[in-house]
Formats: structure tokens, sequence, C-alpha cells
């Protein structure tokens, strides 16, 4: 019984070795550069006074967390559908427009002059329930029509700009108020972003829901076998449809903090290509992209390491176009690395090892 | 007991395959479509040379569109396309203008470079897919990312062509002057779609890569070489991306970074349309190439109609998507099952 458990904890664990692996290199690497130049920059940590005359925590490792951020919720969100429907939502960054849209359009009917605590509360409430109407759009298409989750946000991934654009105009809001920057940068007092407390209190909500209901099993039992799933009572047109739910939570969460912290909406580039990072992010995180078990700590470190690479890239002053070619070599080097073919190679030159050095000791 | 015979005609009597069903419904699909484009707006379509300008402009994506429909089939997919599209524009367009080759070898010199980038990437796609077993779509996103990045660092600048041989190249046609005229390049793209359709339909790799797209594992146990076929399919895949993005310049003859944005979108979305399954084992080139033309045609149509907000042609194209996709599901759903009214929709038999 002990024994059983134990095996369980370690395999529970070792999702999560080549993400880690690859921060860990990512750290080493840049701590080796930082000595060969002699400049630790990379690592410092100071404060200083922002325009608000508060005093906040900078460096570089605060910047790649906070930026870090929108993408980690919505690698959550994009966890569970993939986990749940065995495909990826590509729409999350078209339905992050609408949702900033909304958001936006909700604090303008207020008054973008005196933005208060409740003009945010709805905004906020308003934003995902539009987001939660378009996420479920995709869900009844992947979970009712049985489409391909690829291919039905295909349609709101073609279009969902557009009706973002509907919403707002061409115009580009300007939002200049303490209340958008306590949410985007920091809250006076508090040195710390907040879009970093927000992707802990997501995570933690999530962690709770999951540790306390039965909704990570259903989710893994309908993401590997649906029919198995339907046979022991699990409705796997309802897990599916939840999955999207939460997902548009995530997104409309994400969408407002990424307003908040660019102090503007535009409908163009409001979280742009950020459906590739995410499903990146969920790939690093040593998640299976064909559904079934899935770590959301994998996912949200799969994020960090995604923004901790594109800073050190341009630390190093690669130039910004040039910058994907690199990444997508690093990128590369991850999943080889974690790929089953090279798993089983090193797994069998360990037994190898294991057993000769046994040997050793049984002659001896 | 006597056993029956097998009756002759038993083939004309099964159920026709889903392939078929969905490519079916594609060509009726495209049938509609551009019977409502001539009623909407009238005699530009009316004309022959209308369908041969479809071809003409969206000749890059036929080709496309082939690649896409043989991963598929493999049960893959492969995103990285567009971006090798653009990467062999951009290196085409450099080698003409900078290696200073002039006439027909400089042309074969550029042919041979195209191909030679589609190869290096299917090779690497191939094998990480196949004999690693990455998931495709991470590599393919990676190979899109390397692609891009490297466009821009050859160049972020627009490079035109002046070439002198390639430019004679580029205007060979096949015409009949005032019927119609075809370009190399959708003339080129038609070839490639025949191809395919035969090493789809009658070559051992073609089967394989239905077989193994179907049910790996009896796929496996029929003694198909599954992983040579699935990296043979990517190494297809980018090659036929590569010649695209050749036949893009030779249509544009001009190297840009923004060279087939979204344009394996486009490709999945047509091969879908065509009949393609995502799963993998269905899917038919010639669909696709319908799934090609009915995209083309809806482009056409908001692009002629009175719409003039660019954001209305995208919801509207987007709702089409939607519309077929959804038939799509409910014909295959409905299949086999006999069409039963409702209760309350029949009619009562009191009167």
């Amino acid at each position: 019984m002990i024994q059983k458990t134990n095996s369980r904890k370690k395999h529970d664990l070792s999702q999560l070795i080549i993400p880690l692996a690859a921060l860990g290199i990512l750290i080493v690497f840049n701590l080796i550069r930082g000595i060969a130049i002699g400049d630790l920059g990379f690592f410092s940590i100071t404060t200083r006074i922002n325009n608000d005359g508060n005093m906040v925590l900078s460096g570089n490792l605060i910047s790649i967390i906070d930026d870090a951020s929108a993408l980690a919720i919505i690698a959550m969100g994009m966890t569970l559908v993939t986990a749940a429907c065995g495909g990826q939502d590509i729409s999350v960054g078209a339905v992050g427009a609408i949702s900033g849209a909304v958001f936006v359009k909700v604090l303008d009917a207020f008054g973008l002059d005196n933005i208060s605590v409740l003009s945010i509360v709805v905004g906020l409430l308003a934003a995902i329930g539009v987001t939660i109407i378009f996420t479920l759009f995709n869900g009844t298409l992947v979970a009712v029509f049985k489409i391909q989750p690829m291919i039905a946000t295909l349609i709101l991934f073609s279009c969902g700009r557009s009706i973002a654009y509907m919403i707002t105009g061409s115009a580009t809001p300007q939002l200049n108020d303490k209340l958008i920057n306590a949410i985007g940068k920091t809250i006076p007092g508090i040195p710390i972003p907040t879009p970093i407390f927000l992707v802990v209190i997501m995570a933690l909500i999530l962690g709770l829901v999951f540790k306390l209901t039965n909704l990570r099993l259903y989710t893994q039992t309908v993401g590997i076998n649906q029919g198995a799933a339907r046979l022991n009572g699990i409705n796997p047109t309802a897990i599916k449809l939840l999955s999207f739910v939460l997902l548009g939570v995530c997104v409309s969460l994400a969408s407002m903090i990424q307003v908040c912290r660019l102090n503007q909406l535009s409908h163009k580039t409001l979280l742009d290509a950020i459906e590739m990072d995410a499903i990146l992010a969920v790939a690093i995180g040593g998640n299976s992209l064909g559904g079934g078990k899935f770590r959301l700590a994998g996912s949200i470190l799969g994020s960090y390491i995604i923004l901790m690479l594109t800073n050190t890239l341009n630390d190093m002053s690669v130039k910004p176009e040039s910058i994907k070619a690199y990444k997508a070599i690093v990128i590369i080097i991850i999943v080889i690395a974690g790929s089953p073919a090279v798993k089983e190679k090193i797994s069998a030159f360990w037994k190898k090892v294991h057993n000769s050095s046994r040997r050793a000791v049984a002659g001896r | 007991m006597t056993v029956k015979a097998p009756e002759i005609n038993a083939r004309r009597h099964q159920p026709m395959s889903n392939t078929k069903l969905l490519m079916l419904i594609a060509i009726g699909i495209f049938v509609v479509m551009y019977a409502a484009a001539m009623l909407l707006i009238g005699k530009r379509f009316l004309n022959l040379q209308e369908i041969f300008n479809l071809l003409n402009n969206n000749a890059y994506l036929i080709i496309l569109g082939c690649a896409l429909t043989i991963v598929m089939i493999g049960g893959g997919i492969d995103i990285s396309v567009g971006g090798v599209v653009c990467l062999t524009a951009m290196s085409v367009a450099k080698f003409l203008q900078t290696s200073g080759i002039e006439g027909v070898p400089g042309v074969l010199l550029s042919m041979l470079l195209a191909l030679g980038i589609g190869l290096l990437f299917g090779l690497e796609q191939g094998f990480l897919v196949s004999y690693l077993g990455i998931q495709p779509f991470i590599v393919t996103l990676a190979g899109m990312f390397l692609s891009r990045g490297i466009t821009t660092m050859i160049s972020s600048e627009n490079v035109p062509i002046k070439h002198e041989a390639f430019l004679e190249m580029k205007k060979v046609a096949i015409q009949i002057p005032g019927v119609f005229k075809l370009e190399i390049g959708a003339a080129f793209a038609l070839i490639i779609l025949l191809l395919m359709y035969l090493l789809l339909r009658h070559h051992k790799l073609g089967r394989s890569i239905y077989a193994l797209g179907g049910n790996q594992q009896s796929a496996l146990m029929l003694g198909i070489n599954v992983k040579r076929s699935r990296f043979l399919s990517y190494v297809i895949s980018s090659v036929l991306a590569a010649l695209a993005g050749y036949v893009f310049i030779m249509h544009a003859s001009s190297g840009k970074t923004s060279i087939g944005l979204r344009s394996e979108m486009d490709a999945i979305a047509s091969a879908i349309i065509g009949g393609t399954l995502l799963t993998g084992g269905v899917g038919n080139v010639f669909g696709t190439f319908f799934g090609v033309m009915i995209l083309s045609t809806i482009q056409e149509i908001m692009a002629a109609s009175k719409v003039q907000e660019s954001y209305w042609q995208e919801i509207a194209s987007g709702a089409m998507l939607a519309l077929f996709i959804l038939m799509q599901s409910v014909v295959l759903s409905r299949r086999g099952k006999k069409f039963v009214l409702p209760s309350w929709m029949k009619m009562s038999k009191r009167q």
C-alpha cells in the first residue's frame, strides 16, 4: 500500500522534471553568461519609485513573472480544455479581444474619467459573461456536435477580432486611472505587481476546486476514454462544456489584466498570437496534447519558461524580429528532451547503470 | 446447408464511403456558392475566366491544401506550411536578386533552393514527429517560428525580383485569348493536385497513410511501416509547401515578410471543408481543391459585394465556415439513420 502511494507520487512529479530542468538550465545559462560578461543585472532585484510615487520592486525576474501573468492564466484554462477534449482552443486571443472590448465598453458607459470599483467589477462580470457565451459556442461545437476543437475554434479565430472591432469601433481608448494602474501595475503600498497576485489567486482557486471535488478525475477520465467515462456515469458533454466555461473565465481575466497593463485597448494587438504561446506552455509543462492527464503547475511553469526565454534573448540583444527563430530552436531542444523515445533511452541507460552497479556490489 | 454465393454487383450496394460523401457535399456547396455569386454579383461570374482567375490567384493555396490533406489523412497536422511558403518566397527573391546568376541557370538554381528548403524542413519535422514521437502540433509550431524568424533574418524589407529569365517564365500561360487564361503557377498546382491524388489513391505509400490515419495499431499489425509512412507524409508536406512558396513568388514577384500569414489556417479550413477529418483516415485532395474554391469564392463575393467594412467580411466568412462545419457534422452523424419526424410535427389523423 505504502509502496503504491510512493510510486504514484513519483509518477506525478516526473511530469514536472522536464519543465523544471528547462527552467534550471535557463537560469544557469544566464548565471554563467552574467559571470562571463561581469554583469549579473539579469538577476538583480532593486526597488524604485514609480510615477505615482510608490515604492515598487523592479528587475528582470520580476518583469518576467509579471509579463507572464496573462499567458499563465490562459494556459491554465487551455490545460483543462486540452485534458477534457484532447484538442486546443485556438480562438483564445480573439475571444480575449472581445472580452477586453466588452470590459472597456462597460467602463466607457460608466464614464472613462471616473472609474470606480463598481464599474470595474460590473465590467469584469459583463466581460466574463460575454466570454463564456463565446467559449460555450466553441464548447457546444466540440462537445455536442463532436467537431475537432481546433476546427470548431477556427471560426472564432478568424472572425473574433472583427466582432471585437464591432463592439468598440476603430478607437483605441486610453485608460489612465489609479484603479486601472492598481490592477495592471501595482497597488500603492505593495511593491509586488498585482497581476502576479491574480495568477496566484486563480491557481489557488482552481487548485482548491481540484482538491475538493472530483473534477480532476472526471476531466482526466473523459480525456482518456470518453466511452468508458460515460459508462461510469460521467457526462462527457457536461465536463467538456465546463472546461470551456472555465477557459472563458481565465481568458477574460487575462484580457482584463492585459488591458490594465497596457492602459489601452486595441482589438488588433490585444493578446495577439497568445493561443500559440498558451498551447506551447501546456506542452512544455509536460501535458499530453491528446488529452487525459494534466498538471496545472506544469503549464504555469511552461509560461514562465517561454517568457524567460524571450527575455534572455532580448537581453542578449537579439533582433526582435529574429527572436522567433531562436525560440523555435530552444523549443525543439526542450521537446526532444521530453520526447518518449529519448525518455525510454535514458531510462534504459539508467537501468543498465543501476544493474551493473548492483552486480558489482553483489560480486564483491 | 448451402452457402449463398456472393452477389456479383455487391460493390454497387455498398454504402458510400465517408470520404466520397464529404467530397460530394463540398462540390454541392461550391456549386451553390457559385450560383449565389452569379445571382448576387452577376455578369463577372458568368464569365468562364472568373473560375480561372480563382485558380490563378489561389494556386499556392491549392498546393498547401494538398500538403495539409496528406498530413491530416495520416492523423497529424502541419502548421509550419505558411512559414515555409514565406521563407521559400523570400529566399528565392533574395537569391535571384543578389546571386547575379542570370538566365535559365539562375531560375533552375532558385528552384533547387526552394526544394532544398522544403526538404530540410520536412526531414527535420518528419524525424521529430515520427521517430521521436513528439506531438506534431508542437514540432510544426516550432517550424513556423523557425521559418518566420529566418525569413526576417534574410530581409525584413520587400525584395522585388527583377531577374529577366524569371519574369519571362512568369509570363508563360496556357490560354485561348478571350476565352481563358491559366497561369503557369496554376497549371503546376493542378498537376500537383493530380499527382497527389494518384499517390493517395494508387500508390503503396498513399494507402499506408490512409491506414495509419484510420487506425495505427491495425496498420502496424498489417505490416505497414508506420513510422516511415508518417515520416514521408511530413516530408511531402514541407516540400509541397516550398513549391507553394515558389508558385506564390511567381504570382507576386516580390518577397515580403507578410507572405502566407495565416495561410496555414486557410489550408486547414479548406481541407476540412473538403471533407478531410483531423482524426485521420478520411479525406481526398479533390475535396480540398473544392474547399479552396469555396473559400476563395466567399472572399470574391465579399470583395465584390457592397459591404465595404472588412470586419463584416471576416464575420460573414466565419459564419459560413461555421455553417459548413455544422452541416458536415450533422450529415455524418445522421448517416445510416432513418429520418423520422418528431411526433409533434406529424400530421394528426383526426381532421
